[in-house]
């Protein structure tokens, strides 16, 4: 039984990190090149989900629906990116942070006025909503192995990106030596582009699934985001494999302290003083982990170039 | 000394003149509410112009300052809370009675948003630029849960708080007494701030801003510093928050909410950085904004949202600098 439990709790932290992988991913590949922080990166994961909402309600099919998301996400991202964004990345970290801040802002209103103040709700697909037997006699809901697999996909699919294209070549190049692939001749303002939209895509696809699970609302974004941030202080920024390193730790940390630490509280404190406490404490251990991380290793796991 | 015969000076005596008359020319004009919209605005210009002292003279962009603005109205909301109840809160040796005494609960809010800060600049100092910014965010947001799943006060829904502090003379509910007693806190923060900024220790401070590795060779430890400068910034946030509680009469995570942070770094920005009045300047701006705005379209963030990026982008020395000539800044 708790063997089960166990399992079942490591695949949804699974889920959870595959998630945080997808934002972090494009957040960690926008600052190791553009050396730019974007707390946006979550506006984009809102537009993915609203899109995907709206998208698969219309047309009744849920894949239409979540491509029609990840391609709202790159174009907003790709939009947003040359009005202002490009703007900003000779700049210091502050002005990157204010003025993306008023991008939130301004996507968040959007949303409202577009979508209304209310949450949307959306169904799991009819193919996906049944639980397939992980193990004999452990029944797992099927969408979140969906979630899982499409993530695995991801991850490979980018890895070759990164390894083995032009585009990746570029990519390293350009976060290693930036000056250098502008002077042989490549075009620095079209790869930053193509950059940020690959990463907004990634937000969008990350919202677009996420969207069967949560309550799609203004805001969504931030909670993600903030997250994502300290899935990237703990793998540390500008590395990808530290960001899927510190995705799948953040979120196996996150689900077992939620599963795990109010069954501990009981076994030492009276329950209902237990589940106070351990609702508490389960809300910051990812908190604490980061701490934890930073005393050991103030620059990440896997600390990639210059902070 | 300035001399009123400069631009500043000019700008410095008849702000000063307008606000010390305020409450008596809102009375005139059969508007009482300036008032209150006027103790708002001190009481964000005093978490403002704490932030400036770490954010603008000392270079640390801190994106938690929210964090310490909520405890100190938290501080003031737990005591008054159990006052009301008649309890008492656990406390490591002991116990603490819930009170209110304005004289009691703000040093105790000012301690605790202090304390915290000793706490989470220990940690974020470790670090610099980007993952700054980040990790002080993370803490703040992990305050903002921890307050959320806490049930004890209330979670998500917050304090009321039932009395406002009690003050040895005079009455917080009387709006004149709160608005004098909010611009005689800020006065005094701003006389603080800037034999702070003016001392061998601001200097220190501003020092580490214009070039770290420099003032570690020239033997100063740096790290310790700049430890000081986070936690008094943070007790400066602590007494806006107690203010602050008292002028909501509610106190709830909100307050600690990363938004919240944002608007302290976008009045410190939007007024100027790296000087004692832009932030006072910046939160009267931002808050009027705000309120004027949230008159003609509930949607008013449509309009701030751009507007933000815009000052970002191409005006860089707040509206301090442009009231008072130049960028503002003192030599």
């Amino acid at each position: 039984m708790t063997l089960v439990l166990f399992l079942e709790q490591t695949l949804n932290g699974l889920q959870l990190g595959i998630m945080l992988f997808l934002m972090a991913a494009g957040l960690t590949l926008v600052f190791g090149i553009m050396h730019l922080i974007n707390l946006a990166h979550g506006s984009l994961y809102m537009v993915g989900a609203y899109v995907t909402a709206s998208a698969t309600m219309a047309s009744g099919n849920f894949a239409i629906g979540v491509a029609a998301g990840v391609l709202a996400a790159g174009a907003a991202g790709i939009l947003v990116e040359l009005l202002a964004l490009r703007r900003l990345y000779g700049r210091d970290h502050l002005d990157q942070v204010l003025a993306t801040f008023g991008v939130i802002l301004t996507f968040n209103e959007l949303t409202k006025i577009v979508w209304g103040p209310h949450a949307l709700f959306m169904a799991i697909p009819d193919t996906l909503s049944g639980t397939i037997e992980v193990l004999p006699g452990v029944p797992y809901p099927a969408y979140r192995l969906f979630i899982i697999g499409v993530g695995l996909m991801v991850c490979v699919g980018l890895r070759h990106l990164i390894v083995n294209t032009r585009l990746g070549m570029l990519i390293r190049a350009g976060a290693t030596h930036r000056e250098m692939v502008g002077a042989l001749g490549v075009n620095i303002d079209r790869l930053f582009t193509w950059v940020f939209g690959i990463g907004a895509m990634l937000a969008g696809l990350a919202g677009a699934m996420a969207g069967p699970m949560l309550a799609i609302e203004v805001g969504m974004g931030e909670s993600i985001l903030i997250l994502t941030f300290v899935v990237i202080i703990i793998g540390g920024i500008g590395s990808v494999r530290g960001a899927l390193v510190g995705a799948l730790l953040v979120g196996i940390v996150d689900t077992y302290g939620r599963a795990f630490l109010p069954l501990i509280m009981r076994s030492v404190l009276d329950p209902a003083a237990a589940d106070s406490v351990g609702a508490s404490i389960s809300s910051v251990t990812i908190y604490l982990l980061m701490a934890m991380v930073l005393i050991w290793r103030p620059r990440g796991l896997f600390q990639a170039y210059g902070g | 000394m300035i001399s009123p015969f400069t631009r500043r000076g000019l700008v410095h005596g008849v702000t000063l003149l307008v606000l010390l008359v305020l409450p008596f020319a809102a009375e005139a004009a059969g508007d009482p509410f300036i008032t209150i919209i006027a103790s708002r605005i001190l009481i964000y210009a005093i978490a403002a112009v704490s932030l400036d002292l770490i954010l603008g003279f000392g270079g640390m962009v801190s994106f938690g300052h929210g964090a310490f603005f909520g405890i100190g109205g938290y501080a003031v909301g737990i005591l008054t809370h159990h006052a009301m109840e008649g309890t008492a809160i656990p406390f490591l040796p002991g116990e603490i009675p819930g009170t209110t005494a304005a004289l009691i609960q703000f040093p105790l809010a000012v301690l605790a948003a202090g304390a915290m800060g000793l706490l989470i600049g220990a940690l974020s100092l470790r670090t610099r630029g980007v993952y700054f910014i980040m990790i002080t965010l993370a803490f703040a947001q992990m305050l903002y849960f921890f307050m959320i799943s806490l049930p004890t006060y209330n979670g998500e829904d917050g304090l009321n708080i039932w009395e406002r502090s009690a003050l040895p003379v005079g009455d917080l509910y009387d709006d004149t007494t709160f608005y004098y007693l909010s611009l005689g806190l800020l006065l005094a923060f701003l006389a603080l701030a800037a034999r702070i900024v003016n001392s061998r220790f601001g200097m220190v401070i501003r020092g580490c801003r214009q070039n770290e590795p420099r003032m570690r060779t020239l033997g100063y430890p740096v790290y310790r510093y700049k430890l000081a400068a986070f936690t008094i910034s943070a007790m400066g946030a602590g007494l806006a928050g107690a203010l602050i509680a008292n002028h909501n009469e509610f106190v709830g995570p909100g307050m600690m909410h990363w938004t919240r942070s944002g608007e302290l770094m976008v009045m410190v920005i939007l007024g100027g950085m790296g000087t004692l009045l832009g932030p006072v300047a910046g939160a009267a701006t931002l808050l009027l904004i705000e309120e004027i705005l949230s008159q003609f379209t509930e949607h008013w963030m449509i309009i701030l949202g751009p507007f933000l990026v815009i000052v970002v982008l191409f005006a860089r020395h707040g509206v301090y600098g442009w009231l008072v000539g130049k960028d503002g800044r003192d030599g």
